[in-house]
């Protein structure tokens, strides 16, 4: 099964919705409400980063017998240190993310918490790609 | 002990989820950082928090938590209320602090996560 969901940077009022249309899927699939958890608040977690970062992004949700692999790729700023994003408490987010509960600098550590395996690249001016796989 | 009980000894407002008053709430969290609200590993909690958007309703959504009470006297519009009801979560709205609220939640007995 293959899902897409196109991701508008800015917009509050509709982040989530994407991770909430994959969540109401695999429960119809029967996946495991705890694997169904993980997998939906990594999701989650990046669907709000593009919201909060970018400019516009893809989610793509590819569902086989095994596994659920994610994609997040966004056109955006890009992340010029990785490494140090992926520390806890790191965070560029600005005020309004900040005031909707978010810009702490947990979002890709928890990512990682929440996932089987998981990528990210990244080009400065350009975007960020985030490829992340949950076996069922 | 149950959610309508609890409701009236923090002199809550039931807005959505009347049909989950008779749950059993055990385990209750304290935050306005959403981010760490999705750090909990524990289902079916109780969330006590002051930040009323609607992702405080969409991260309950993803976190499994089916009860909030939104402290401060914060006031629900109509959005999160549509959202909270599609999603079959409990929400009150409490006219005091998140320390007054939380501190009597606690002495009634309901667990923190750690």
């Amino acid at each position: 099964m293959h899902l897409k969901y196109k991701i508008q940077g800015g917009n509050f009022s509709k982040a989530g919705f994407a991770s909430s249309e994959v969540k109401k899927i695999l429960r119809q699939l029967s996946i495991e409400p705890k694997t169904i958890k993980r997998l939906v608040v990594a999701l989650y977690e990046g669907e709000v980063n593009i919201v909060a970062h970018a400019y516009n992004g893809l989610i793509t949700v590819d569902i086989d017998t095994e596994k659920v692999t994610v994609t997040l790729k966004d056109n955006g700023p890009g992340i010029p240190d990785i490494d140090k994003a992926m520390e806890q408490g790191y965070s560029t987010a600005s005020a309004a993310v900040r005031e909707m509960g978010f810009g702490a600098g947990m979002g890709l550590p928890n990512m990682k918490k929440n996932t089987d395996e998981m990528t990210i690249k990244s080009v400065v001016n350009e975007g960020t790609e985030v490829i992340f796989i949950n076996y069922i | 002990m149950k959610l309508s009980e609890l409701t009236s000894k923090i002199e809550g407002k039931v807005i959505t989820g009347h049909s989950l008053l008779e749950n059993e709430v055990e385990y209750a969290f304290a935050s306005d950082l959403m981010s760490d609200v999705l750090t909990v590993d524990k289902e079916d909690i109780l969330l006590i928090t002051g930040l009323n958007n609607l992702q405080t309703i969409r991260t309950a959504e993803m976190a499994e938590i089916r009860f909030i009470i939104f402290a401060r006297n914060k006031k629900v519009n109509c959005d999160i209320k549509e959202l909270a009801e599609e999603n079959n979560i409990a929400v009150i709205e409490c006219p005091w602090s998140v320390f007054k609220t939380s501190g009597v939640i606690y002495q009634l007995g309901i667990k923190p996560l750690f």
